[in-house]
């Protein structure tokens, strides 16, 4: 398959996180849209990764390009995960204080 | 490399340290004796002695620039646990852990200060923002903290969602993640897609004006630098600002050429924006929190000057306001939090009852304002030399240095509230050994001013 439809299914993932970002008000769903958007970038790296493979073959048979794409993309799943924890653990706090994930209740403080 | 092991090393022993014993004054003293055995480790380093010998695969390239400005934001560290140690046990019961995580911050600033390709970039980033998030909120109770903490760890997943877009399309134009080099050629039979390394190196501009809280993503700053607990905004402010910087730097210190002239363009937008509202904004404020918060993004304007010129004079000028900005900032946190009341008025006829308290504060703002003698000025001085080494740009020096002019008026305004009103201004307990150390980092701002060298040839040896 072309790299483009990736590129392109990866781009259209990655918007949908970044408006998900700017247009909810739940603090979960904000939070999913972030993790979306880690994910699209996933994918790109792994499809990047095999395009570069791919390109590297016929000069050389045993080359081992594009290795890195696939190894970045086991670190993004760690530092992801870590920030899962930090994260859920914020709006949890949050809750027990104000009994609602709604970020609204953000600009309500705001002097 | 010591310092990356040791300061990860150092902030499982925190922990630990937590559980041996439940006396917060002692947890300082056992930080501060790690923070010092860090900068010896630090300093070892920069001279060719390791504790061990790691071969990092060309992901880090120790060089001078990186190793000595890891010993800055360890002195600066180790400056403010000393002045401000005994707020950090009052923030709330889990002291052990607070420096735990400090010290996990210190490892991400080591990372960042020598990576050597994007890979390394990312992971410094998260390990530096990551206990930030949750300093900011750690007090509990405090639904600004919570506030500030929530948007703070918001707006920082986000930009790193951007950042990593950024690194995958540079990425996907080069095949390879170091800096400043491409690994396809053009033998390959392959056309350089410059279109998506353009683009990607957009994004990870954008990210890291983010990070650095540039205008016209500094939105989150002011909340965030003011809901957090006073002593976690100094550190924020001061030693993990200067770390983004340095990594702002290295990382676009070889690839502006892929941009072209946009790329001056863009940043003198960029820098201008910061400039304006920073200053602007602080003008109106009421409190002295977030006038700092705001004096940060002003800051910030200037120490991107840096990266405009891009040059050894940038360098080392970067080196000196980092550790200028760090060391006044840190003294007036350290002072601040001392305050019952954060407004100016709160700091009505100091002078009076605090004369030593007064005088140290004067210091610290005039060396922020940029006033001759103070460590302040040489380091503003060398980022305005920078840009005019470079030749042409000169009505941008000219813009920053109105925008100095137009800073001196909301720093003088807590002198003028200090010397020349009358006020009762409540303070909790001031100890002697506080008034030392404040009088003695009030010197040490004063001897940079005279002497800006003692960082500056450092940096050659």
């Amino acid at each position: 398959m072309p790299i483009q439809y990736y590129i392109y299914l990866c781009l259209a993932l990655f918007s949908i996180g970044i408006i998900g970002v700017l247009t909810r008000r739940n603090a979960i769903i904000v939070f999913m849209c972030v993790e979306l958007m880690l994910n699209a970038v996933n994918l790109l790296l792994v499809a990047f990764s095999k395009m570069h493979y791919g390109l590297a073959i016929g000069a050389n048979p045993e080359t081992t390009v594009g290795i890195d794409g696939q190894l970045f993309v086991f670190f993004i799943m760690v530092v992801a995960a870590a920030e899962v924890s930090v994260g859920l653990a914020i709006i949890v706090m949050m809750y027990r204080n104000t009994h609602s994930v709604d970020i609204n209740f953000l600009n309500r403080l705001k002097n | 490399m010591n310092a990356i092991i040791l300061s990860a090393l150092l902030g499982v022993v925190m922990m630990f340290s937590g559980i041996i014993t439940k006396n917060k004054s002692n947890i300082t003293k056992i930080a501060a004796v790690g923070l010092f055995l860090l900068l010896v480790a630090n300093v070892l380093n920069t001279y060719g002695g390791y504790v061990v010998h790691v071969d990092t695969h060309s992901l880090l390239n120790f060089e001078k620039f990186g190793l000595f400005f890891n010993s800055i934001a360890i002195t600066a560290t180790l400056i403010y646990v000393l002045l401000s140690g005994k707020e950090i046990e009052n923030v709330g019961v889990n002291t052990a852990e607070y420096y735990a995580l400090i010290f996990f911050v210190l490892c991400g600033v080591s990372i960042l200060s020598s990576f050597n390709g994007l890979l390394m970039l990312f992971l410094g980033i998260e390990i530096m923002s990551i206990p930030l998030y949750i300093l900011t909120g750690t007090d509990k109770r405090n639904l600004k903290s919570n506030e500030a903490s929530l948007k703070y760890f918001l707006m920082g997943a986000f930009s790193t969602g951007i950042m990593l877009m950024g690194i995958a399309l540079v990425y996907g134009a080069t095949g390879t993640f170091a800096l400043g080099t491409t690994s396809i050629s053009p033998s390959a039979g392959v056309v350089k897609t410059s279109f998506l390394e353009v683009a990607g190196l957009l994004l990870l501009f954008v990210s890291m004006c983010f990070k650095v809280s540039a205008a016209p993503f500094h939105f989150w700053t002011p909340d965030v630098y003011d809901g957090a607990p006073g002593v976690f905004t100094s550190f924020m402010a001061t030693i993990v600002k200067a770390a983004g910087f340095i990594a702002f730097i290295r990382l676009f210190d070889t690839h502006t050429d892929v941009l072209g002239p946009t790329w001056k363009i863009l940043l003198a937008f960029v820098i201008i924006a910061t400039l304006l509202i920073g200053n602007i904004t602080a003008v109106f404020q009421q409190s002295v929190k977030r006038m700092l918060a705001y004096s940060s993004i002003a800051q910030a304007g200037f120490m991107l000057f840096a990266l405009y010129s891009n040059n050894d004079f940038a360098k080392e000028g970067i080196l000196l306001y980092a550790t200028a900005y760090s060391f006044a900032t840190i003294g007036i946190f350290a002072i601040l939090i001392k305050m019952k009341d954060y407004t100016f008025d709160g700091f009505n006829g100091l002078a009076k009852s605090q004369p030593v308290l007064a005088f140290a504060n004067t210091v610290f703002l005039l060396s922020l304002a940029g006033i001759p003698l103070t460590a302040g000025f040489f380091a503003k001085y060398y980022m305005l030399a920078s840009v005019v080494k470079t030749g042409g740009s000169l009505w941008l020096v000219i813009v920053a240095v109105v925008f100095a002019a137009i800073s001196v008026y909301y720093y003088f305004r807590v002198i003028q509230a200090m010397y020349f009103k009358e006020g009762e201004p409540e303070t909790t307990t001031i100890t002697t050994g506080f008034k030392t150390g404040l009088v003695l980092l009030a010197a040490l701002i004063i001897l940079l001013g005279i002497f800006p060298s003692i960082v500056l040839n450092y940096f050659y040896f």
